[in-house]
């Protein structure tokens, strides 16, 4: 199971990071438990400057933008 | 719109000499097809049952050959500014920022502000990101006030309706605001009117492990910005230059050269006034402003007007009140608003 945590305040992006994720988990066959997390002081402490912000297993991988469906299967693959 | 958002084509077959090339064939199409547009709105006026000195007529060769004119800049523009932006991003922007001082700090900001991947629902996240990494107060609102001011879509516009050298004015004056304004703003040492929940919070600058982009890559980060932007302005930017061509073919000249003229001090204020309520509209603004323009509207004026509608906007400020309290933010429009006006004053007095 992968922990996967997608930080933004809720915009139209941010909803469309974790949309994308989802379904690239699915088609990919990956468990995923997919966090939105929406608090400014924690989208901060995570080090995300550029919303939306993801972070797998932890580690911050991605900040700003929707991110490349081809970059999101290799964070649930790696 | 609905939260499902179609997956972007990939195209793992087509190799990078395939982006290289289809790139600089589109950039080929585009120089051959854009200095034919003046032709190509005259031929269509003479097709439609319109005299090409009627008003009517004026109305429609400025929209036929506005329309097209200025979305195939702003496209381009658009194009690469994604492009470059594809080698900047807000956390190496943050790491470079953290602990400068007054003045370098204030430029470095300013500069990098209008290269950064920036949305507007990325302000508090920037904001909170910034001053909780150490970076001054000051330099983290020049920051904030050249990200959105000085964009690709303001200059991509302007570079199409009024000429690079209005551009270029946009451009160096919105600069310098931001860098004045920042200098101003660190200089009144207002920390203690940050949320407090701010104030206290600290971080490091991480980045994030992200694999860097390969050329094709990067076309795409192009492409992508071109996509999401053009996609999201282009109709704004239709009507501004539909009412654009009302102005230029129905409203008097004299009458806009008494109301907007450089004699009548008070259209500066009164320009600033109006346009900070304005916000959605910014890309639909600038092709009106260029109708004014012709039309004897003093240039300090719709710069000033131009200025506050894209820079200063109350939907922004509601936001940032989650940050800043409200004499901080207060300040902050108060600021930014002289130095537009100043700014206003001293076009009217040198081009007028």
């Amino acid at each position: 199971m992968k922990k996967v945590e997608v930080y933004g305040p809720g915009c139209k992006r941010c909803q469309a990071t974790a949309d994308l994720i989802a379904e690239r988990a699915a088609a990919l066959g990956v468990a995923v438990a997919i966090t939105k997390v929406t608090d400014y002081a924690a989208i901060a402490e995570a080090g995300v400057v550029a919303t939306p912000g993801v972070a797998v297993d932890g580690k911050l991988v991605h900040s700003g933008g929707l991110p490349q469906p081809s970059a999101v299967d290799a964070w649930l693959r790696g | 719109m609905n939260g499902t958002v179609p997956l972007p084509i990939e195209r793992p077959h087509l190799s990078r000499l395939g982006w290289y090339g289809g790139t600089a064939l589109a950039l080929l199409v585009w120089a051959i097809v854009y200095p034919q547009l003046p032709a190509l709105a005259e031929a269509l006026v003479a097709v439609l049952p319109v005299e090409r000195t009627s008003p009517a007529g004026e109305a429609l060769w400025f929209f036929l050959y506005d329309a097209p004119k200025v979305l195939m800049l702003l496209t381009l523009v658009v194009f690469a500014m994604g492009v470059v932006r594809s080698f900047v991003s807000a956390e190496r922007v943050r790491a470079l920022l953290a602990g400068r001082r007054e003045g370098v700090g204030n430029l470095l900001a300013a500069g990098l502000g209008t290269v950064t991947p920036f949305c507007s629902c990325s302000a508090i996240p920037l904001f909170v990101g910034f001053v909780s990494a150490g970076v001054p107060l000051g330099v983290t609102f020049s920051f904030l006030i050249a990200a959105p001011m000085v964009n690709e879509v303001a200059v991509g516009l302007l570079l199409g309706l009024v000429g690079w050298r209005i551009a270029l004015a946009y451009l160096g004056f919105g600069l310098l605001i931001a860098v004045a304004a920042g200098i101003v703003i660190g200089r009144l040492r207002l920390e203690g009117w940050l949320e407090d929940w701010v104030r206290e919070l600290r971080t490091r600058p991480i980045c994030p492990t992200e694999t860097a982009l390969d050329g094709p890559g990067r076309i795409r980060a192009g492409l992508e910005a071109v996509r999401e932007i053009v996609g999201r302005v282009w109709y704004w930017i239709v009507a501004g230059i539909a009412v654009g061509a009302v102005i230029h073919g129905w409203v008097p000249a004299e009458l806009l050269a008494r109301i907007m003229g450089a004699e009548a001090w008070w259209s500066v204020p009164a320009a600033v006034l109006i346009g900070v309520p304005m916000y959605a509209n910014a890309a639909g603004i600038i092709p009106v402003v260029e109708a004014l323009l012709a039309k004897g509207a003093a240039l300090g004026t719709v710069l000033a007007f131009m200025m506050s509608v894209i820079a200063l906007s109350l939907p922004e400020m509601l936001i940032l009140r989650r940050v800043l309290k409200l004499p901080l933010i207060v300040t902050f429009a108060a600021v930014v608003a002289s130095g537009i006006l100043l700014v206003g004053f001293l076009f009217n007095l040198i081009a007028g």
